[in-house]
This record gives C-alpha cells, structure tokens and sequence, in this order.
C-alpha cells in the first residue's frame, strides 16, 4: 500500500470524468470513494463518468465502490455511468457474481456523455462556468490533495 | 496486493493462459488476499506453476495465514455469507474462478486455501 497513487478527477460542464488508469490498492479505492462524493457537493456536478478500460480487473472490493458510488450520487442527485470495462474483467465479475446494481455500463466515453446527456438530461457542454471547446476541451482539473 | 496480483498475472502469462485466465487468477488474488489481510493481518502466498495428470500444466495459488481460522466453512463458502460488512462474495466467488479450491482451516491456528486453475 502506498499513497502516492493519484487518480484524477475532471470536471467538464456538470459531469465529473474519472479516468481510472493503475490497479488501485484498497486504500486508494475508498480514498477515491470520498473524493468524489465531495468534488460532487463541492461542484455540483450532476453526473459522474468513471472510466476503468484501463482496469485489468475488477474485484468485489472495486465492484462493490461503483455500486456505492452510483447509489451514493443518486442521493445526491447525480448519475454515474461505468464506461469501458474489458471484456475479460466483465466475464470475471459475473462469474465472481457481481452485478454491479444501480451502474450504468457503456463501451466508452462518447457513448457514457450520451447516456448523460439524452437519459438524464445532463450535459457535459452547458455550464455557468464553461470549458471552452466543451467535451473536446481539456476540461477543469478539480483536485485537490 | 497490487503487487500480488501482479505477480501471479505475470506469473500465468509465463505459464501459458491467456488474458480472460489471467484476469480470473489475479482476481482470486485479490480476494483471498485481502481475507488474509482482513482477519490474519499478515500471511502469505505461494504462487507455482503446477504439473497435473497427463502432463497437464496449470497454476497453483496457496494463501496460508495463522489467524483467526474459519469457525463455518460451508457457511463462508455460501454466497452472501459475511462476517463483516463485505459482500460475502470472496470465498464463493473465488472458487467459480479456479478449477480445484481446498480450505484447510482451524480455529485458533489459521487458515490454507489452495487453488489450482489448469490451462
């Protein structure tokens, strides 16, 4: 365990983006848990993107935060959608006997703004703050250690 | 357990499975880890290739710890079944992911689970 694994999190118009790019230890998994429950108070975002196709796998540990994650933002009045998960990772949390409740699952980012925008009324480009070049743009990096 | 299971992934690579075997054989790593880090605090894992009958080759994952040992273990082996606030999916799970799974454990003295999963 070490805590120098740093997850980003991006927030482009009202939707948070969280590229999830390194196998993360458990500790970094909670941490990242309570960072965007508070990015999404402290922003008011109203929808959460996490992308995991970089995630070589998925345990219950990892399965079980989007689950919370997704129950916690709606609380919250936010959606979050799971965008990428590889194949070999979906296999394996089926038969691990996941199900992963209450997430949204798209192939990829594209198709997860879509879900936002046209299910949830939620727009990655609107905003009272906006990113110039919307989506395309490089967004607002909203960490904070 | 980052590095467990990156270890036994590379390890299974070097074996011969292929992508899905080796996402099955690192999660299994994940789990049956971090119930020895949960309830034993420390223990250890043996990973190996292994040699079956008719020159079968596969590998073979041992998680030993001296902690607390399973007081129920067909009950810990139900899904759902949980002593904390997890999901109950660990035990269960893990042996849907491998072809042979053995728990040896004792109360007071610790806890074997060996796994084997063949190419």
């Amino acid at each position: 365990m070490n805590g120098l694994q740093r997850i980003p999190i991006l927030k482009v118009g009202r939707v948070l983006i969280v590229p999830i790019q390194t196998d993360m230890d458990d500790h970094t998994v909670v941490r990242l848990q309570e960072r965007i429950l508070s990015e999404l108070e402290r922003t008011r975002a109203r929808g959460v993107l996490i992308d995991i196709s970089l995630l070589e796998m998925v345990d219950s540990f990892i399965g079980r935060m989007l689950s919370d994650i997704a129950a916690m933002a709606r609380i919250m009045d936010a959606r979050t959608v799971v965008v990428g998960i590889q194949p070999a990772v979906a296999i394996t949390l089926v038969e691990l006997g996941l199900e992963l409740n209450g997430v949204s699952t798209v192939l990829n980012v594209d198709e997860g703004i879509r879900l936002l925008r046209d299910e949830f009324g939620i727009d990655g480009n609107s905003d009272d703050e906006d990113a110039p070049g919307g989506l395309h743009g490089l967004g607002h990096q909203v960490n904070h250690p | 357990m980052v590095a467990a299971r990156s270890e036994v992934r590379a390890l299974a690579a070097a074996v011969g499975f292929r992508l899905l075997d080796q996402t099955r054989l690192a999660t299994v790593t994940s789990e049956l880890a971090r119930n020895i880090l949960k309830y034993a605090k420390r223990g250890r894992l043996i990973a190996q290739p292994a040699q079956g009958p008719q020159g079968r080759s596969g590998i073979r994952l041992i998680f030993e710890d001296k902690g607390p040992g399973i007081p129920d273990i067909e009950a810990a082996m139900r899904d759902g079944f949980t002593t904390d606030r997890g999901l109950g999916k660990g035990l269960p799970g893990s042996r849907r992911l491998v072809d042979e799974f053995r728990i040896e454990s004792e109360v007071g003295r610790g806890t074997r689970i060996t796994v084997v999963r063949w190419l």
